[in-house]
């Protein structure tokens, strides 16, 4: 194992998410470009069980950590028992998916071993052993290459989505399974995890809708709205919102779309004035079809739309109600 | 309570960006800033905590002179004191060199709390509040959206994805990265920019602090910045307003079979 590359696999309850095949899918390309061998830890309650699948995975070995403090997630247990298994295993490449929970540890783990990470990475490139890493920076505006640097392990989580989680190669025999037995004292895990929730009063599933009028912050305030309402009317559609149109109280939460919001998959998808950050698209990309109003021709949105206007939205969306109205009255 | 809020300032959201020569950083001649949007939460939340539970809130700041506005600002909302971390060995530094610099000072000021935005609008690496945690032997909690404090107990709400939350508890000191929408962030009073005008702004190089270029050797480089390819396979509508509705709608209604 020694200079090869370490897969952190998120389970939850035993159960593997797409993401975690993702994360795996990451690490045996990752490896195959460098030529060493690849292993995956899964921690936690139920980490033998979700140990079980992964050893169909071609891996060199499953890794389980199984503690009582790593009953549930936390940071402090988290970050103790993977620095043992690296300290033991020393891999030269610890491969993660940027995940909510990842972001909550790796960094420490990082810091805790001397190692940098490079996280939320979109891609990488090898170039005679030498890995460089691909990111989006200022927003999308930019791409950015980073390289790490320092003697091993380093430490790299990708974006969700980069790596396919069908593209995970299997093997007929299962990897062994290696049981860690990690040593946490009660003290050393300082945050107490409660169960995690949903507000009740999400009563808006927008799951369902057929058409969604989806408004960003080019909306600009409360007042936008109005005309907004009127071409939502007109379609039949229900009105989402990006993050900053939430945070702003200007809609409420449980209209927003993307990683913290809902994900959905309308026929017909509008966004007026939303640049389309990933963790926007990730909600809606899935949509059958997308247009995008906004100003800036440059917009990432303009990634996954069908159609696009680059324009003002204010000066589209009232003509667009009376073509809408039109067709509608003509049958 | 003593509280420290990290504030970074970043490009304005509109700010039309050009690469630097260096291909390594934008042209920051030209470019107007502001603080970091989940940066703005922060320092809410800490003043918010102070006018609940007493206390001061010292601002924390990394950059070359134009910090000073962010620094400012915040002093004109409430900020009792501030910290101005600048020196030309301090620009350009990653997540953990930033993380080191902040460390130094906060390990004698010992706050109770440590609040960061979660990530930063330039760079993203979502990574500076963790590791400042990390150095501080603070336990942490991140992507934050709700507080509450009783005595030397603190519970905060943590966003999950896809709509979840969960509640974690932890003794204080702690350090928390937040996130954006947590609460409504004011505005200056006339009084407060009046006011922030005697507040006191340290300063402090890394001589200072002892840290020389190998305390703040990079453990990621920045390779180079590009605008990348764009793989979009949008069909963009021509004309006036009112011709691309109309396409739009013909488009909708027979290409794309939607309406
Ligand atoms: C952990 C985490 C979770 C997140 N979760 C979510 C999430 O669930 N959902 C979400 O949406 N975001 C989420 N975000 C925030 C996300 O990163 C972006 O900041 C956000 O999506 C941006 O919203 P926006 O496009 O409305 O605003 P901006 O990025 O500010 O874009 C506004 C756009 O409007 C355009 N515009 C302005 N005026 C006009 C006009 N008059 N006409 C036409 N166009 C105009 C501009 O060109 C610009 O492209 C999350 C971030 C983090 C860190």
């Amino acid at each position: 194992m020694k200079d090869g590359i370490l897969v952190f696999v998120e389970q939850n309850g035993g159960k593997l998410d797409r993401v975690a095949w993702e994360a795996l899918a990451a690490g045996q390309k990752l490896a195959a470009e460098l030529g060493c061998e690849v292993s995956c830890v899964v921690l936690g309650k139920s980490a033998a069980a979700a140990g079980q699948q992964l050893a169909s995975a071609r891996v060199a070995q499953v890794c389980v950590g199984e503690a009582e403090p790593l009953v549930s997630y936390t940071p402090d247990g988290y970050a103790l028992a993977l620095k043992e298994i690296i300290q033991t295993l020393e891999p030269a490449w610890v491969v993660f998916n940027h995940t909510y929970q990842v972001r909550d540890f790796a960094p420490k783990l990082a810091a805790s071993l001397g190692g940098g990470l490079a996280s939320d990475c979109v891609g990488y490139r090898v170039e005679n052993q030498r890995v460089t890493l691909l990111r989006q920076a200022f927003q999308g505006k930019f791409a950015c290459e980073v390289e790490l640097t320092g003697p091993a392990p380093h430490f790299v989580s990708f974006q969700a989505g980069v790596f396919r989680e069908d593209s995970v190669e299997r093997q007929s025999e299962s990897a062994p399974v290696r049981t860690f037995e990690i040593s946490i004292a009660p003290g050393q895990v300082r945050t107490r995890p409660e169960e995690p929730f949903r507000e009740a009063k999400q009563s808006v599933d927008l799951t369902q809708a057929e058409m969604i009028v989806a408004v960003g912050r080019g909306i600009k305030g409360p007042e936008g709205l109005e005309t907004v309402g009127k071409l939502a009317e007109a379609l039949g559609a229900e009105i989402a919102a990006s993050r900053p149109v939430c945070d702003n109280g200007w809609l409420p939460m449980d209209r927003q779309v993307g990683s913290s919001g809902q994900t959905v998959a309308p026929k017909l998808y509008l966004a007026l004035g939303i640049s389309g950050a990933i963790q926007h698209q990730v909600g809606m990309k899935g949509s059958h079809t997308i247009v995008a109003v906004n100003k800036d021709a440059e917009a990432p949105i303009f990634e996954v739309a069908t159609y696009g206007i680059v324009g003002d939205l204010f000066e589209v969306v009232g003509p667009l109600i009376e073509e809408i109205k039109k067709l509608k009255a003509s049958g | 309570m003593k509280i420290a809020v990290a504030l970074k300032q970043v490009p304005t959201r509109d700010a039309l960006l050009r690469l630097s020569e260096s291909k390594s950083w934008i042209e920051e001649r030209d470019v107007s800033f502001e603080v970091n949007e989940p940066d703005a939460y922060a320092l809410e939340e800490a003043l918010q905590l102070k006018e609940k539970h007493g206390g001061e809130v010292v601002v924390c700041s990394l950059g070359p002179p134009r910090v000073q506005q962010a620094i400012k600002e915040a002093l004109a909302k409430g900020a009792d004191r501030a910290i101005h971390f600048e020196d030309t060995q301090f620009t350009q530094l990653d997540a953990n060199g930033t993380a080191t610099v902040l460390s130094k000072v906060l390990e004698s000021e010992r706050p109770d709390l440590v609040l960061t935005g979660l990530q930063s609008d330039d760079l993203g690496y979502a990574q500076t509040g963790v590791i400042l945690a990390e150095r501080l032997g603070y336990p942490h909690a991140t992507i934050v959206m709700e507080i509450q404090i009783d005595g030397e107990k603190l519970r905060v709400k943590r966003e999950l994805e896809a709509g979840w939350f969960q509640w974690v508890s932890m003794p204080l000191p702690a350090l928390l990265t937040i996130q954006s929408g947590i609460n409504k962030p004011r505005y200056a009073s006339l009084r407060g920019i009046m006011q922030a005008k005697s507040k006191p702004i340290s300063k402090v190089t890394a001589g200072e602090l002892g840290l020389g270029s190998e305390d703040l050797s990079p453990k990621q480089n920045i390779v180079r910045l590009y605008v990348p390819e764009r793989k979009s396979n949008t069909e963009f509508l021509q004309g006036s307003a009112q011709q691309m509705a109309a396409q739009l709608v013909d488009k909708l209604r027979n290409e794309a079979r939607v309406l």
